[in-house]
Parts: C-alpha cells; structure tokens; sequence
C-alpha cells in the first residue's frame, strides 16, 4: 500500500501552496508534516484526502491514480482539526455515519453497524458517551470521537489535521502517547499535520519538513534534529544558537575560537553555525578552549537548567541547557564567568539565499551543510 | 463596612436604571404593537360577531383568503429553493460576479414595492416589451395570478437567502468535507449534514418569507387589477373595503390576516418550545 506523491503542485491565486513536492510513504508508517503556517503541508494533505486537487502532479496508491478518485471513494479516514464532527448527531450516530451512507449493497446490516460502533467506542474508552451530543463532550473525547467515526470506515490511510491544536498542554500529551499505541496496534499509514516541532519528533516514525511550499528535509526525528539538512530545518527544529563564523586560513573560526577545519577549501568567505542549547560544554577553568562567558540568568526546570550567557567574544547572548548533575546548583550563579565551547555544530555558507543554501552544497564536493565534531 | 455600603449604594442606581429601561420598552411595545393588533381586532368584531362572520364568509373574502394562501404556497416553495442554492453558492464558493449575487439578493430589500410592481408591468403588460407575445398566445400575466405570484417572489427573495449566507459562512464547510470523506454523495451530504445544520435559520426564514408573502400590498397591488374575487389578495380586500366605507368588513379580513401571521408566530414558538433543549445543546460551540 505503498503512496507516492511526485511533483505535486498547487498555487493559489498568489503564492505557492506546493511546489514539486514528491514524497513516498511506505505501508503502516506513521508520518508528520512539520511547517510554519503557510508552509503547504495542510495543503498537501488536503490533497491526499480528495478535498483539493493539484495543477500537476499525481498521487499514486499500488500504482493506481489515487487523483482520479472522488473523496468519497478513497478510503481515506480524515480527522479535521475542529474535529467537524456533525453537531445534530449523538456520537454513536457520528461514528456510524460512514457506514450508513454507503450504497444498500455494502452497507452493513444495522446490527452489524451498531456492534462496530460499540467496538470503536470501547477502543477510543467512550463507551458511556455514546448518547451523549458532541457539545457536551470535552476537547479531548471530540477528537477521540472524530478519530473513531474515521476508523470506523476502515480505510486505508489516515490523516491528521493539527490533531492535538485545539488541546490543553495536558490532555496534549497524553492524547499523543495514546495516538501511538493506536497506530501500533491497527498499523494504518497515518500522515499527520502539525506545526510542532516536539510533537513531530516525538511521534513520528519520520518526519517531513515544509516550508514555502517545498520539502525541506525528510527523515527519522533523529536525522531531522542531529543532522538538519537546510538552515531553515535548523532554525525551526528545536531551539538552536546562530553564530557568525569566518573561514580563515583553512580554519572555521568564530569568535577566535577554531571550530574545525574550513569544510569548503576557501570558496566560502563567511558561514553560519548553529549549536544547539545542549551541545554546550563548560570547558574546566585551567583549559583555554572555549568563549568566555558571563552568566545572565539561569532558569532551573526539574532536571535541566537553561542558562542565557552574554558572549562579548561573539557580541550575542547564548542559550546552553546543562543538566542538573553535571555541575552544583552554584556554579551558575548570575554574574558568574565561565568559559564554554560547542561539542557539535552544524555549518552553512552565508551570505547565500537560505533555500538556495541545500541547492549549493549539493553542487560542490565537500556538503555546504556538514554537521562536524568540534575539538579534541 | 465600607466594603458592604458601597455596593448597596452602587446597585440602587443600576436597578434604577433597568426598571427605566424594561419600562421603555414595555410601553413602546404597547403603543405600536399590541394596540394597534388590538383595535385590528376590536374593530373587526364592533358591530358583533354575527356581521364579523358575515363579512369573512362573503364569496369575495373568501376567494381573497385562497388566493392569498395559494400564492403564499406558490412563493414560499420557490424561494426556498432559491434561497439555499443562493446561499450555498455565496457561502461556499469563489466566483466571479459574487458580490453582484449579494447585490442582487438585497435589490428586493432596497426597491420600492410599487416600483418591483411597475417592472413586472412593463415587461408582461399588455403595452410591455413581451405583451403582444403574451397576447397572441393568450397567456395573462398581468392582472392575473401569475403576475401576483412573480411580484410576490420578488419582494420575499431576500428572505431565506439573508438569513442563511450568515450562518452557512461562519459554520464553513468543514462539515460538508468531512461528510464526503466519509463516503457520502451528494444528496446525502446535503441532507444528512447540510440541512440539519442549517434548519433552524431555514424555518425562521421560511416563516419571515411567508409572512410576508401574505402580507404584501405595494407590489402586488400594482400588478392586481383590483378584478374582485379573482385578482384580489387578503391586503387590497382589506384596502377596498376600507376604501368603501365598509369598516367592519375591512377589519374582519385585517383580523384573519393579522391571524394568519400570529399563527406563523405560534409555529415558531412552538417549534422552538418543542425543540428547545436540543436546540441549546447545540448552540454553544457544537463543532
């Protein structure tokens, strides 16, 4: 049941929604679509649902034009982000719409329908709501609603508009967490839409990152956060530091401190690094390495600290997460110097437009985006 | 304790206010409405019930009560239709000429009624430019009833229309998506989904276009004729009469009329009554 998606794309009056996007998703694996807003992926989904079309392109199931088919032909189940669900209806009622509306000769006995609905109810644990109006339901059992009436038609695919957005932090996570266990057990392709980075790399088994309307990077969570493929990854996935560096001599060097070897042999004058918070180390007091920097403030969130330290080197404030047992609670006293250096960077040219800098590194021998050790 | 005086010093005021208010109101509602409903009535049985019943069972009350029900059952059918496909296609669609729909739909709303008249007589009267046409092929229009129900339809277009497109826009179409995913056609989208939503705003459009359908004089007064028991709706019997000196015959037929429309009203109350609690379990953010 492999899908693939190539060159789809859709323009609306005045910007891109999808540009040449192509895209295979493998049988019973569980996929985001992460972007900013505007960035296609609602779009593409919508697409794949039947509910919007492209100007070129194809969709293709097994081989077979998934574009030529209706809506309501595809075995789609679709969960929209305000659930949609039909407000006249009870929730039993709403589970066994798709059933009821198929033609006499494949609908299934009244019976039958009311013992699928009792059994989908039973899984998403609403059983005891099953009279009871989507209105006088919570955020989180509406979307369990929503999530069994598109179950309950058995399809082939699912999709998941932003399906934690309308959530409270709380229900939020767990709700994710269960989602999981969902799709392990019934092993339904899912494609889902977030905007959230955290929900992304914490559920799916890859991710696809959109922005513009064209695919920035596809790959496991891992990839995505450990090795980002385009600034724009980088910067939209997780919390990341930017620092100006030069290419001289041979050498990255940013803020007098070398970071490695010049990965271009000269092309570049002027590159971008990205460090992330974690990927800090607090150099010991006798080791010269690293930039000298005073601590501004430290934030204590259970287990980890997240410090901004004022970087005069580098002229900008830096962000650095530790965990609490690596060091005692004192040392990051406000006002306190401490000398730091990143154990791992990610590298792009500057100076070069940010989508065109993929475009560039792919042209020349050595990447343009190279995630490299730092250091000893 | 100045904590406790000061809002028993800051309430009397703000009652104060609210019994000026519901008084206001109250006594406007007496004036113009309920008074006037009231003489209607008195009026009508002035001179006892007997001459009351025998002025709404003369034959030309009698043929004005069905031509007034018959042309509201023609009407009110006909701008139904128009009025969900009007507003399904401003709600949910993107075309050019949209904003010329919405004009459209509110000209009847902006257009004098004798003037909607006037139109229909000179495209279909006997001078106008499908008159000879009409003639030769010994169809009537004009001073007819089909010229009664045309202008009826113009003036009660708006009705269902405006008080669906609100509504239909702020619900989107989500709804209607998520039927077609489901396997739903589109019949069974339309009514399984669509009208259930949308029939609360239908009946009270519905019940506005009715009304009004009945109730209408200017336009349909133009296209009438004034041919007794033929051409003469519920409105111009009543004028007629009046205009005859027959007080109590005029208000006879006023009072039928002013019943027929508090029947309307009685429908919708019961119909909210009946369905209310399912009515409020889906009015506060249902989706």
């Amino acid at each position: 049941m492999t899908l693939e998606l190539s060159h789809l794309t859709r323009r609306f009056t005045d910007y891109p929604a999808l540009d040449d996007v192509s895209l295979e998703i493998p049988p019973g694996e569980f996929l985001a679509l992460l972007g900013p807003s505007g960035s296609g992926k609602t779009t593409l989904l919508r697409i794949l649902a039947g509910l919007d079309y492209p100007e070129s392109g194809s969709v293709r199931r097994e081989g077979r034009d998934l574009l030529a088919l209706d809506a309501r032909r595809r075995k789609v189940g679709l969960v929209f982000q305000h659930y949609a669900l039909f407000r006249h209806l009870t929730v039993a009622d709403n589970v066994a719409f798709g059933l009821r509306v198929r033609p006499w000769r494949t609908r299934p006995k009244r019976a039958d329908i009311a013992a699928r609905v009792e059994r989908l109810l039973q899984r998403v644990q609403l059983q005891d709501m099953a009279k009871r109006y989507p209105a006088q339901l919570s955020g989180g059992q509406r979307q369990r609603v929503a999530l069994a009436r598109a179950l309950a038609v058995e399809p082939d695919l699912l999709l998941l508009d932003e399906p934690f957005g309308a959530l409270d932090a709380q229900v939020r996570v767990s709700l994710r967490r269960w989602l999981r266990e969902l799709h392990d057990e019934f092993g339904l392709t899912t494609v889902f839409v977030t905007h959230d980075q955290e929900e992304a790399l914490e559920l799916a088994d890859r991710v696809v990152v959109m922005n513009r309307g064209r695919i920035e990077q596809v790959g496991t969570p891992e990839a995505i956060y450990r090795d980002p493929a385009t600034p724009f990854v980088c910067e939209f996935v997780g919390k990341v530091n930017r620092i100006a560096a030069r290419c001289e001599g041979g050498k990255l060097v940013a803020g007098g401190l070398v970071l490695g070897a010049d990965p271009w042999d000269g092309r570049h004058d002027m590159a971008i690094v990205y460090v992330r918070p974690e990927q800090f180390i607090v150099a010991a007091p006798d080791d010269g390495e690293g930039w000298c920097v005073r601590v501004r403030h430290a934030f204590r969130a259970g287990g980890t600290v997240h410090l901004t330290l004022d970087a005069a080197a580098l002229g900008m404030v830096l962000e650095m997460d530790v965990f609490g047992e690596e060091r005692s609670r004192d040392t990051w006293q406000p006002g306190a110097c401490l000398r730091v250096r990143p154990r791992h960077v990610t590298v792009f040219p500057d100076g070069i437009h940010p989508a065109a800098a993929q475009a560039c590194g792919s042209g020349i021998v050595a990447p343009a985006a190279r995630p490299m050790p730092v250091g000893p | 304790m100045s904590a406790m005086v000061l809002p028993r010093t800051s309430i009397w005021p703000r009652r104060l206010q609210r019994a000026v208010l519901v008084l206001v109101a109250v006594v406007f509602m007496l004036v113009f409405l309920l008074l006037p409903l009231a003489v209607v009535f008195t009026e009508a049985l002035a001179e006892g019930v007997r001459t009351f019943f025998a002025a709404i069972t003369q034959s030309e009350a009698q043929s004005s009560i069905r031509l007034t029900l018959l042309v509201a059952a023609m009407v009110v059918p006909m701008n139904l239709m128009f009025g969900v496909a009007a507003a399904w296609a401003m709600a949910r669609f993107e075309f050019r000429g949209k904003a010329l729909l919405g004009a459209l739909i509110d000209l009847p709303f902006s257009v004098s009624p004798v003037i909607a008249g006037l139109i229909y007589v000179l495209l279909f009267g006997a001078q106008g430019w499908f008159g000879p046409w009409l003639d030769a092929h010994g169809i009537r229009i004009i001073f007819a009833v089909p010229g009664l129900v045309l202008a009826s339809i113009f003036i009660t277009l708006p009705f269902v229309a405006r008080e669906l497109i609100p509504l239909m826009q702020a619900q989107g179409s989500e709804d209607e998506e998520a039927a077609r995913v489901l396997g739903a056609n589109g019949w069974q989208m339309f009514f399984r989904v669509t009208l259930p939503n949308i029939r609360w705003a239908l009946l009270y459009g519905v019940l506005l276009c009715n009304a009004r359908a009945m109730g209408e004089f200017g336009a349909v007064s133009v296209v009438s004729g004034h041919i007794r028991g033929l051409t003469t709706t519920m409105p111009l019997e009543v004028e007629m009469r009046y205009n005859e000196y027959d007080y109590v015959g005029a208000f006879a037929v006023a009072s039928l009329l002013a019943l027929l429309g508090l029947l309307t009203l009685a429908i919708k109350t019961l119909l909210e009554w009946r369905y209310g609690a399912e009515l409020a379990a889906h009015a506060p953010g249902g989706r």
